[in-house]
């Protein structure tokens, strides 16, 4: 066998791929101009999804903190919004700006509950999204459980808004996953990856454990600030029961270990599978939820890399590429991913420097 | 006297999250497993036993009885079924597997007995208000039973960990699962008694719960949210640990209350997390605490 190697991050396949995603992202633009009001609704939801699994996965998936607390950012994303809007900052930005609020949220509060083990920053999360809760409930233009509107869409016509807002959440959408792509794709990108596989590991060559998490943190409450924004736009009305419950984080664990915890094609599998679910058995209620439920159980247990990082290995498929592959001369690329998954035979075939342990 | 009683009150009311943060304590300790469904099951003890002595037209305490062994076979399913598998995947798989279920077990009971809130005040006749006076004071007999079972179950958790020789395996398996197998103990076997005793105390924090106070199927969350506060408040890990962080959290909510009542609560998590960062900025990470909480227990 030849020694000859060459480390490669994209593959023809993954090229297509990502270019393909790419164009899809411009072409859904034009949405409002092509599809009813009902589907470019549904479309703005499904952004919303996926925004809320490809965040909670960068926490999880690539930095390893489990959050049962992320509605916390959902909801000051959307209150935040209101504040903004009520002191009379255009009502796009006031949604934008509460999105970014959320991660500024993340950081002042990240210099402690960081330093929380596992479990402890699990439920150390939701404790604080309780009180921020109970705290933004008194704010006397939230009124309590009552709570309020963004007034200021109602100056928009229905069908403008309705634009607007989808545009907006396309936006936030893409913009936060281009900057997970780009983020996992540098340095500090390798480092997460490496944090993923094995902590300790990192640590000892050297990288920075504590910084990658502060910045998958921030960068998972700013996507979950955001995604609240935009559920706000859609629905309008704000009460602090609703945003800052705990289904929210149901919803983001079903999508991120259905589809794929640690890798990044995985979550938005699974926000479409969820939003396929939601529309089919949502209105079976509480039955949908233990299905959501179980289903999360479910694949926890017996599948915990999920249909994607089942695929992934089964064959091969990497369609945005955020690792390498150490391609050896000579062998058919496909065989040797699938491969270097199951075994680590001397010398390595090929192997892909994000290899889950 | 006002605040006298208020703190009195606190104090009473942290047996019952001493009680409560027992189970949550003591599967932690021994299997380093949090139990994101702890204060669902509570509540589905609560539950068992309310369908259990209205099924059987018995007394509370009848049905209450019947409850715990119950709750102890759950622990059995539940180690088996969920805890004993999502261990091989690492740390967070037995969180997010817990917090499943926790999303089951409400949902289940949703459909099952409505939102209505329930309580078993009016099945326990008299003691549901029975007090004793002193002054101006007034001590309800139901919440100092609640901080006598409370003072029981840590105790007694205290000496069958240190005096007996389950206890002794129990502490084997929790601090070398290897050596304690190669030494003759059925580790799993363990495991699974570690996690029957854990649900029996947390039907005991149910039952105390629906008696004390009320619940509904959706009263899990905060359940466990007290729990998890009283264990991090009081530190150490140790009865008095436990039961001072149970207080703390009692006091804090019903000094706030007073002053305000959306105040309750909100004081109750801002203590909370006063004390986490205090703890984190003064005596090294809580993990070494975490890690001194496990010597203790084990």
């Amino acid at each position: 066998m030849t020694e000859t190697y060459k480390v490669q991050r994209w593959t023809s396949r993954s090229i297509v791929s990502t270019a393909l995603i790419a164009a899809l992202q411009f072409a859904l633009l034009a949405a409002p101009f092509v599809f009813s009001a009902n589907v470019v609704d549904h479309l703005t939801t499904l952004f919303v999804y996926v925004v809320l699994a490809i965040t909670w996965n960068a926490l999880a998936g690539y930095g390893g903190l489990v959050s049962v607390g992320q509605q916390l950012f959902f909801g000051f994303g959307a209150y935040g919004a209101i504040r903004l809007s009520q002191a009379g900052v255009p009502v796009y930005a006031a949604l934008a700006l509460g999105g970014v609020g959320s991660a500024v949220l993340a950081l002042i509060v990240s210099s402690f509950m960081l330093k929380l083990r596992a479990g402890e920053f699990a439920i150390g999360m939701w404790v604080l999204a309780a009180l921020v809760q109970l705290l933004v409930s008194l704010d006397p233009i939230i009124q309590g459980a009552t709570g309020t509107s963004l007034l200021a869409l109602n100056s928009f016509a229905p069908a403008a808004r309705r634009a607007d807002t989808y545009w907006f959440g396309l936006v936030a959408m893409a913009g936060v996953a281009l900057l997970l792509f780009l983020l996992l794709r540098s340095r500090l990108g390798a480092a997460m990856q490496a944090i993923r596989d094995n902590e300790e590991a990192a640590r000892s060559v050297g990288v920075r454990v504590q910084l990658a998490k502060r910045i998958m943190f921030v960068l998972a409450a700013l996507g979950a600030g955001m995604a609240g924004a935009v559920w706000l736009a859609t629905s309008i009305s704000f009460q602090p029961n609703t945003y800052f419950g705990v289904q929210w984080t149901a919803y983001m664990i079903f999508m991120t270990l259905v589809g794929g915890i640690g890798t990044f094609e995985g979550p938005i599998l699974g926000a479409v599978l969820f939003f396929a679910v939601e529309a089919a058995f949502g209105a079976e209620g509480v039955w949908y939820l233990i299905g959501i439920g179980a289903a999360a159980v479910g694949f926890a247990l017996l599948l915990p890399q999920g249909i994607w990082g089942w695929m992934e290995r089964r064959y091969a498929l990497r369609l945005l590429p955020v690792g390498y592959v150490l391609k050896l001369q000579g062998v058919d690329a496909g065989r040797q991913h699938g491969f270097a998954r199951r075994s680590v035979p001397p010398p390595p075939a090929a192997m892909r420097i994000s290899e889950q342990s | 006297m006002f605040w006298l009683n208020q703190i009195l009150q606190g104090i009473l009311l942290g047996g019952y999250y001493a009680l409560l943060a027992a189970g949550l304590s003591f599967l932690f300790g021994v299997m380093r497993v949090i139990n994101l469904a702890h204060g669902s099951l509570a509540v589905l003890g609560a539950f068992i036993m309310m369908v259990v002595y209205q099924a059987l037209g018995i007394s509370p305490l009848g049905g209450l009885l019947l409850m715990l062994p119950i709750m102890a076979l759950l622990g059995v399913a539940l180690q088996f079924l969920i805890i004993e598998p999502s261990l091989k995947g690492g740390a967070l798989v037995p969180l997010l597997a817990t917090f499943g279920l926790a999303l089951i077990c409400d949902n289940v009971l949703f459909s099952i007995f409505g939102a209505d809130t329930r309580s078993f005040a009016a099945d326990i006749g008299t003691l549901s208000y029975d007090s004793w006076n002193i002054g101006s004071l007034y001590i309800s007999k139901l919440a100092c039973l609640v901080f006598a079972v409370a003072l029981l179950v840590l105790g007694g958790t205290q000496l069958l960990l240190s005096r007996t020789q389950i206890g002794r395996r129990i502490r084997a398996t929790a601090e070398d699962e290897d050596a304690a197998r190669l030494s003759g103990v059925d580790t799993r076997l363990i495991r699974a008694a570690t996690t029957a005793l854990a649900m029996v105390m947390v039907g005991l924090a149910g039952a105390a719960l629906g008696a004390s106070g009320s619940f509904d199927p959706y009263a899990g969350g905060p359940q466990l949210l007290y729990a998890f506060e009283a264990v991090v408040i009081g530190g150490t890990g140790s009865l008095w640990g436990t039961l001072i962080g149970g207080i703390v959290l009692g006091v804090s909510q019903g000094v706030g209350g007073a002053i305000n009542t959306h105040l309750s609560q909100i004081a109750g998590h801002v203590v909370f997390l006063i004390v986490l960062i205090a703890r984190l900025y003064q005596g090294g990470e809580i993990s070494a605490y975490l890690r001194r909480l496990r010597v203790r227990f084990a």
